[in-house]
């Protein structure tokens, strides 16, 4: 094809949205029948690059619409609207375990959408394309407030949604990597929700001391939100992810000074010494480190650490105390925890102790540890720096990568209708379980 | 203790282009309650700047701007984009406003807010229910802004995100001077390198030779771009840069535009605009030397072998619109290339015919460029709504106008 009179157009909308957002993609007045591969080309906070392609075939008009048009290969296949997204990965001679995380979500990601000739799969790097669009894709909306907060020796960040205000607020909680991590937070913010990232394992007050925040840490977050001009003090959930489910579960069945609303726990157990402080969790964990595994490839599985859930009562959240409607999300081949064993067995002692209204549980096939919010890409096992050892070690997260995306999905969508549904309306505590979602 | 239901607004996009469309839905309300959406702007010269509408919500407690209807308000009937156009500089503002963004790689903000009942006034002593931000853009993410001064020639180009080659073209604004880029801007987010000229500023042009040379040299700035399509290159005029465009397309042997845009133009050397700038007329006798040796002369529309579209408002105050149209048509088939003219001519619609959705003036304040020239309220004309309306057809037309000659109109070639 003559470049010099080319009139292939390349369209993208929106060119600026939510990282939650979908977006189209069409590619117009390309000859009838023509080959193509449209690409996405991301360059990350740590400079490392991320591509995704699909291969499409013009219609008689020449167009391609990738939300209507199925990928006949690439890093993805058939009508995937968001696959340029989900399936981003380090492009060839990347080094080995990569993990793409926004950290400054003040400003967008930005992706480089193209459109080559043929059916390629790699050297595009060395080519010019047709045409090519840059996609900005956010964290935060427009008018959304980020604030740091480090009163009463905290480490967090409060995003609060534009507007007047009340809103309903969300402790925010990550898992075992620890630092400040504000990308959920400031994108539950974009949604309405006042949100508080927190960080509770690699805190300010944790590196100079040498010492673990202990459960008051957790309760003070709770307070700054609930005292919050703009926050609804009765409408607080809690949001925690891995090791974060850990804490939202002790505080929603045992905290005093918590009153949660609702909660929400994402591929995490409800097994830790129930009287335990942060070092018992940990060191609780690390008890049977032998049942570690590795993989073929020399990752690590730590699924078998926690396993089997136990029968004595001292070593799992007591799930009859819970009192706010509980959403549990898990990936059935989570490698990195037992989150489908514990699901199982939180539902079974709900069920006896006659709570289990409260429950849903949204489990997903062939989906790993990571269940993150829409259209990132899926890292099936990433370096990870453990808690214990204190090195990088290479942990098998699982999931296998059209499965899993699927999942991230399905589970933000029902995820933002639960926290609306409890958070916003009237409704009191106790309403039957949305298990029919 | 439950919290209050509180209604849920929606905006999207949040971040969209100006000529976007925005969808407004609030849901979450009582039903069949008077709510008030209202939006309001800060401008770069800190006017505010609001407009708003009357809703009920309907039995499920929700109101969709683009499927209701608004009461009363600064526009009334089913209008998606009545809260952008119809905004007006709030009570006890400065007189004669125009809004127009200078800075054009920052967006414009407006908040859009739900207030409980039909409200007029007052409305920053109230509280809203809820708000929201949208951010409104000129140019799309990957859009180069590069400034230009180069052979005498000051400007801004703007070039498209991608490899190119791309068609361009040279925008022209009118009397008022100054070099304005956002049309530019908007122009380059939809493919084409657009360079918008400063043609109006004395200093530079004392010095420079003047006449038509000027344009000629901004257009082989922009034909000669490693990223342009050197045969599609196109002119784009509003008002006195309406009489440059037919003039360069007429008379230059150097230029040959691909086609050319004529907004709210005339094709009379001298126009209304001239009058008010007596004081000044010395300065402008330099400028068009040539083109106001006789103040009755015509461009020589016969001449120019380009498509040309004119989009004209019935209501211009500025210029004879209408009477201009008629006449370059006459000329035109009397010459046998009017087949090369389409004309649009819009009622009720005013001088500033602007990308859509922006707030529409019936006056503001004018100072012709050049020196010890008076500040002016000057009449342009039109009527709200219809201006309104006349903006987002006519940039409709434009684009598929632009999209027709300078994209596609070779034939088609045989198949690879």
């Amino acid at each position: 094809m003559d470049r010099k009179r080319c009139t292939l157009k390349l369209l993208v909308q929106p060119s600026r949205g939510l990282v939650d957002e979908m977006f189209i993609i069409l590619v117009q007045k390309a000859p009838s029948g023509f080959q193509l591969t449209v690409h996405a080309l991301h360059k990350c906070e740590d400079g490392h690059s991320w591509e995704a392609f699909g291969h499409y075939t013009a219609d008689t008009i020449g167009t391609v619409n990738v939300s209507e048009d199925p990928s006949l290969g690439g890093t993805y296949s058939g009508v995937e609207q968001m696959g340029l997204l989900w399936s981003l990965r380090p492009v060839p001679g990347s080094k080995p375990g990569l993990r793409l995380r926004k950290m400054n979500v003040q400003i967008p990601m930005e992706v480089t959408i193209s459109v080559y000739q043929g059916h390629q799969t790699e050297g595009f790097m060395d080519q010019v394309p047709l045409a090519s669009v840059v996609v900005e894709r956010w964290y935060m909306a427009p008018g959304v407030s980020r604030i740091p907060i480090t009163e009463d020796r905290l480490s967090a960040t409060l995003f609060l949604p534009p507007g007047p205000g009340p809103f309903p607020g969300l402790l925010d909680l990550w898992g075992g990597g620890g630092q400040l991590v504000e990308y959920r937070a400031s994108l539950l913010a974009s949604h309405g929700i006042a949100s508080l990232a927190l960080d509770y394992l690699t805190p300010k007050i944790t590196m100079e001391t040498r010492k673990m925040v202990d459960l008051q840490y957790f309760e003070k977050a709770y307070k700054i939100l609930e005292q919050h001009p703009q926050v609804h003090g009765s409408s607080i959930g809690m949001l925690g992810l891995s090791l974060g489910t850990s804490i939202t579960l002790k505080m929603a069945a045992y905290s005093e000074v918590m009153k949660l609303r609702c909660a929400v726990c994402i591929s995490g157990s409800h097994v830790q010494p129930v009287d335990g402080s942060m070092e018992d969790i940990l060191k609780h964990f690390n008890k049977n480190a032998d049942r570690t595994r590795v993989s073929e490839e020399n990752e690590f599985i730590w699924r078998d650490l926690l396993l089997p859930v136990p029968s004595d009562l001292a070593f799992k959240v007591d799930m009859g105390r819970l009192k706010c409607p509980l959403l549990v999300v898990v990936g059935e081949d989570d490698q990195n925890w037992p989150a489908s064993e514990s699901a199982m067995d939180m539902k079974e002692m709900m069920e006896q102790a006659g709570n289990s209204h409260l429950l849903t549980v949204l489990s997903y096939p062939n989906a790993g540890h990571l269940i993150e919010p829409p259209y990132t890409p899926h890292a099936r096992a990433s370096l990870f720096r453990s808690m214990a050892t204190r090195e990088k070690m290479m942990a098998l997260w699982g999931g296998e990568t059209a499965a899993h995306s699927l999942a991230q999905e399905d589970a933000w969508r029902k995820l933002l209708v639960f926290l609306r549904e409890n958070l916003y309306s009237g409704t009191n505590p106790g309403t039957p379980s949305l298990s029919h979602l | 203790m439950s919290p209050p239901t509180s209604p849920i607004l929606s905006v999207q996009p949040t971040r969209g282009l100006v000529d976007e469309k925005l969808k407004v839905v609030v849901e979450s309300l009582p039903p069949g309650s008077p709510v008030t959406l209202h939006s309001l702007h800060h401008s770069e010269d800190e006017d505010y700047w609001e407009a708003f509408g009357h809703y009920v919500s309907d039995f499920r407690g929700m109101v969709s701007v683009s499927e209701d209807l608004s009461f009363g308000g600064t526009y009334t009937g089913k209008e998606d984009m009545g809260l952008l156009w119809s905004m007006r500089p709030v009570p006890g503002s400065r007189k004669g406003l125009r809004l127009r963004k200078m800075n054009v790689c920052s967006p414009m903000l407006h908040n859009i807010s739900v207030y409980s009942g039909h409200v007029s006034e007052g409305f920053r002593e109230q509280t809203p229910l809820t708000s929201v931000l949208v951010e409104r853009w000129y140019m799309a993410p990957g859009v180069k802004r590069i400034d230009i001064m180069e052979k005498g020639v000051r400007g801004t180009l703007f070039i498209p995100p991608g490899p190119g080659p791309f068609p361009g073209l040279l925008d022209m604004w009118g009397g008022g001077g100054g070099l304005i880029e956002y049309r530019s801007a908007l122009l380059a987010s939809h493919g084409y390198v657009s360079l918008a000229m400063d043609y109006f500023n004395s200093q530079e042009l004392e010095s420079a030779d003047l006449e038509f040379k000027y344009f000629e040299t901004a257009f082989n700035i922009i034909k000669e771009h490693p990223q342009v399509i050197p045969d599609r290159v196109g002119m784009f005029g509003l008002s006195l840069g309406s009489l440059v465009t037919m003039h360069v397309a007429a008379e230059s042997t150097i230029v040959k535009p691909r086609c050319c845009i004529c907004v709210s133009g005339s094709h009379f050397y001298p126009n209304t605009f001239f009058c008010i700038a007596e004081n000044n007329h010395h300065v402008w006798r330099d400028m068009w030397i040539h083109l106001l040796d006789d103040p009755s002369k015509k461009v020589d529309v016969g001449k120019i072998n380009c498509p040309i579209l004119l989009v004209n408002g019935k209501d211009d105050q500025n210029v004879p619109a209408d009477e201009c149209a008629e006449d370059i048509a006459l000329l035109m088939n009397a010459a046998g290339n009017g087949h090369l003219l389409s004309r649009v001519l819009y009622p009720d619609t005013g001088h500033l015919i602007e990308p859509p959705y922006s707030p529409h003036f019936r006056a503001s304040n004018f100072k012709a460029a050049g020196v010890a020239t008076k500040t002016v309220m000057l009449l342009w004309g039109g009527q709200t709504k219809p201006h309104s309306d006349a903006q987002e057809d006519a940039w409709r037309k434009i684009l598929s106008f632009l999209q027709h000659n300078l994209y596609s109109s070779t034939p088609p070639r045989a198949k690879l």
